[in-house]
């Protein structure tokens, strides 16, 4: 990870990077989508809800790594004061709390012909609101400490800390008795409890929506990149 | 119970929040970049 502490090197590669995944990103989860809506069978409980599944899932993978990605960039700036550090973790918060709320809507959706209701105050879905409200507020922290023209070591650790959300949601259906239904698939133990045909689609989306995630990280990384170095020039040229 | 109308409203709702998200995210890299390349050939 130092060798893209450097803003230059750091673009070079950024630039190139960003239109890839972005285009292989919209490809992938455009035919992912297609079979879970068209393809894939319908659940012999649930019925054709099970859809709803191949946009709720990514939605909420995202919305979890995202944070796991401004816990590391934090960790990274408080430890390494690595330049860009501060710059990923800015550039992770918004795509973060965009899925994180998505995951709540969807599910929602999905929860009133499964459950009966839009809303339920178990484990899950209040730790996954909690992550919606954490975003946020890093958000907020982030603008407010750079107009103040702070060094963001406040930000990172509210980063740091926030993350003590994520096993909260991971093991809330063990921990708790939930509506919420468990895992269903652990990448860790190699094991699935859904059939091939809805398992693909799924796994297409999620891979699609992360390539996805990640352009505009880089789109947003690249963004604030420039406003600096153009902040920077005028400063300079206000100096001569 | 239709299952369709919640289908079709997840969808479009993730659809249409990851274009808003990628389309603005895009248009922000685009304006700052042009900004920065501007000032550096006035500069």
């Amino acid at each position: 990870m130092h060798i893209f502490a450097n803003p230059a090197r750091f673009l070079k590669i950024a630039r190139p990077l960003t239109g890839w995944l972005g285009w292989s990103g919209a490809l992938l989860t455009l035919a992912a989508l297609a079979a879970g809506l068209f393809a894939s069978p319908r659940d012999y409980l649930q019925g054709e809800s099970v859809r709803i599944m191949y946009v709720h899932v990514p939605a909420a993978w995202l919305g979890m790594a995202g944070w796991t990605g401004i816990a590391v960039a934090s960790a990274m700036q408080l430890v390494w004061r690595h330049p860009l550090a501060a710059v990923a973790a800015r550039a992770i918060a918004v795509p973060g709390a965009v899925f994180a709320a998505l995951c709540l809507v969807t599910g929602s959706l999905w929860g009133r012909p499964t459950w009966g209701t839009y809303w339920e105050w178990d484990g899950r879905m209040t730790s996954m609101l909690v992550l919606l409200f954490l975003y946020l507020g890093f958000i907020a922290l982030g603008e407010a400490d750079r107009d103040r023209g702070g060094e963001g070591r406040v930000v990172a650790i509210f980063g740091l800390v926030g993350a003590i959300n994520l096993p909260v949601i991971h093991y809330s259906v063990v921990w708790w008795n939930t509506l919420h239904q468990g895992q269903s698939v652990s990448f860790l133990r190699g094991t699935s409890s859904i059939a091939a045909p809805m398992l693909w689609p799924l796994l297409a989306s999620a891979l699609g929506f992360t390539l996805l995630f990640g352009a505009v990280v880089l789109m947003r990384m690249r963004a604030e990149l420039a406003r600096a170095k153009a902040e920077a020039r005028l400063r300079r040229m206000a100096n001569e | 119970m239709n299952h369709w109308p919640f289908i079709l409203a997840a969808y479009g709702l993730t659809g249409a929040g990851t274009l808003a998200l990628v389309s603005l995210s895009w248009l922000e890299m685009r304006c700052a970049e042009r900004l920065a390349d501007r000032i550096g050939r006035d500069e």
